[in-house]
């Protein structure tokens, strides 16, 4: 295994917004990520493919240390999530500190685990009110703001639970954007909606996309990475087993896994 | 049964259709509850007879009852009551609520202890433990420099005893709560930036207390019932007050009912606030479609 790895300066080109280097992680005896290495430019749309179990949502939740590495380094934007490097060590942050850089990462859930006891405003103005201190009637104009542009300007008094699941993951990227996040992640955003309902949230994440907001989204749409991604990088087994343009990596795979993985999603 | 031999057998071999627009659409006929009309008689009549009898036995003697239920000494114990149970579940949820804080965190020795705190609460009944407080002083002679029979009344003994035991309880109502709440909100939270404190106070805690307020109510209203235990100390609480006057007068069943009277009342009351508290906390799950 790459145990030598460590943040090099030649690695973090001037424009790479995420640099993800040597990863692994274990559940138990489970090993989920076997060292990853991925680069993704400010500005572009990394889309993550592969089956379930692949690894590729624990992938996403170690950007921004909902689970910690066991091994690796993550930078964003230059900054190393969830530790301090001094000398040959990396040093485990406080939470204090880590909190404060996640304000930094948006992330959105599969299942979009909105607060119901909170209006739709409510859930929108809670982190830039309580984690970055701004005044409310700030955070509530931007607040509106964001709705209109998720297409929910009307429901600010809502409750989740009375909104349909594309209204509530809609909601759900308000949310991680009121903080104006360097960097959006996005685990599975589709795959708890009906059917009929997961256009209006791929236009949504579209149209962010097109605004120029890194993002990396893990999910089993394969038009929308053909559409939007930058890059799709392909997983199996807590690997990267492809990496490249949707044409390549989609049309031309190269590995026989991709290649088996997607002939049967197609 | 003879009723379905009735149904003229050829329409049946119709299709369905056929008769649409003709004939009306057939009429439904609920089924005779003859069995529930006839239990409900019953238990109406049974129910009447009790209460002719409550009414015609002179022994209630509900003239006496009248007289003493809003006496000076009765009110005084009522009064003691409601502060009792008001102060011994306001301290008793507070200290169950750091029980059950420490019972879910992260550090062995704090959940080690707060099991054992619960462990032993719960194992002990309140009599006796109220019994061992007021018999510190053997164990205890002096407090601090200060003799502890007269640091501890009788009623700081009561708030003391009755505090520590439903703390035990309440940790285990507040921690169900908060493990009823979703394990993606507290990582919504968390990856929001919100801190510990902002993430319990306005994230979890509130959801928590759906699954908190039912039990929490049953545990209000017993322990409204509960604190009449202290009467064997000699507290003055509303049972005790009562029973002052009929060891007194002898008019033991009279006085015993002005005490059921009120107990009731109270606890009527406290239903109606419980409903109203749930439907607070019920908010953005009501409306659901």
């Amino acid at each position: 295994m790459s145990a030598t790895a460590e943040p090099a300066e030649e690695v973090t080109g001037p424009d790479a917004m995420v640099e993800i280097r040597s990863v692994h992680k274990s559940f138990g005896p489970l090993e989920v990520l076997r060292g990853i290495d991925l680069s993704v430019r400010a500005g572009e749309v990394t889309v993550v493919l592969g089956p379930s179990g692949s690894g590729k949502s624990t992938l996403l939740r170690t950007i921004n240390h909902l689970e910690k590495v066991d091994q690796g380094w993550i930078n964003v934007d230059g900054t190393l999530v969830g530790y301090r490097r001094s000398g040959n060590k990396l040093y485990e942050l406080r939470e204090r500190e880590v909190l404060r850089q996640r304000t930094a990462i948006g992330f959105v859930f599969q299942n979009f685990n909105l607060f119901p006891h909170l209006t739709v405003l409510e859930n929108v103005i809670e982190a830039p009110v309580a984690a970055l201190g701004r005044p409310r009637k700030d955070a509530v104009a931007a607040a509106e703001k964001l709705l209109a542009r998720v297409g929910l300007a009307d429901k600010a008094g809502a409750y989740p639970k009375q909104l349909s699941g594309g209204q509530q993951q809609r909601v759900a990227i308000a949310r991680a954007l009121a903080l104006e996040p360097k960097l959006l992640l996005f685990d599975e955003p589709t795959s708890a909606l009906d059917p009929e309902l997961v256009g209006e949230v791929l236009d949504v994440i579209k149209d962010l996309a097109h605004g120029g907001t890194t993002m990396i989204v893990v999910t089993h749409e394969i038009g929308f990475a053909r559409e939007v991604a930058d890059t799709v990088v392909f997983m199996d087994e807590g690997r990267i087993v492809e990496q490249g343009p949707p044409a390549d990596v989609l049309d031309h795979p190269v590995q026989e896994r991709t290649r088996a993985f997607l002939s049967k999603v197609l | 049964m003879s009723a379905q031999t009735e149904v003229p057998t050829p329409s049946l071999s119709v299709p369905p259709g056929e008769h649409a627009g003709k004939e009306e659409a057939p009429r439904i006929v609920p089924v005779r509850r003859t069995g529930r009309w006839a239990a409900a008689v019953a238990v109406l009549l049974l129910l009447a007879g009790a209460l002719v009898s409550v009414v015609r036995n002179k022994a209630f003697q509900w003239d006496v009852v009248g007289a003493y239920l809003t006496t000076d000494s009765v009110l005084r114990g009522l009064g003691l009551t409601l502060w009792l149970t008001g102060l011994v579940v306001v301290l008793g949820f507070a200290l169950g609520t750091v029980l059950a804080v420490l019972r879910l965190s992260g550090n062995p020795v704090l959940r080690a202890v707060s099991w054992g705190y619960i462990w032993l609460f719960r194992s002990t009944p309140i009599l006796v433990q109220l019994l061992f407080w007021f018999n510190i002083g053997a164990l205890y002679p002096q407090i601090l420099g200060v003799d502890t029979v007269n640091l501890l009344s009788p009623i700081a003994v009561a708030v003391i005893g009755l505090t520590l035991h439903e703390a035990a309880y309440a940790a285990e109502v507040v921690r169900g709560g908060i493990l009823s709440v979703e394990r993606g909100q507290l990582e919504a939270a968390q990856s929001l930036g919100l801190g510990p404190w902002r993430r319990f106070r306005r994230i979890v805690l509130p959801q928590a207390m759906r699954s908190i307020v039912p039990p929490a109510g049953n545990m209000l209203i017993g322990t409204l019932k509960g604190t009449s235990i202290v009467s064997i100390i000699a507290v003055q609480d509303l049972l005790y007050s009562a029973q002052l006057v009929y060891h007194r007068t002898y008019e033991v069943i009279p006085l015993l009912l002005v005490a059921t009277l009120w107990y009731v009342a109270i606890t009527s009351l406290l239903s109606v606030g419980q409903y109203y508290v749930e439907r607070h906390y019920a908010r953005g799950t009501a409306g659901a479609r």
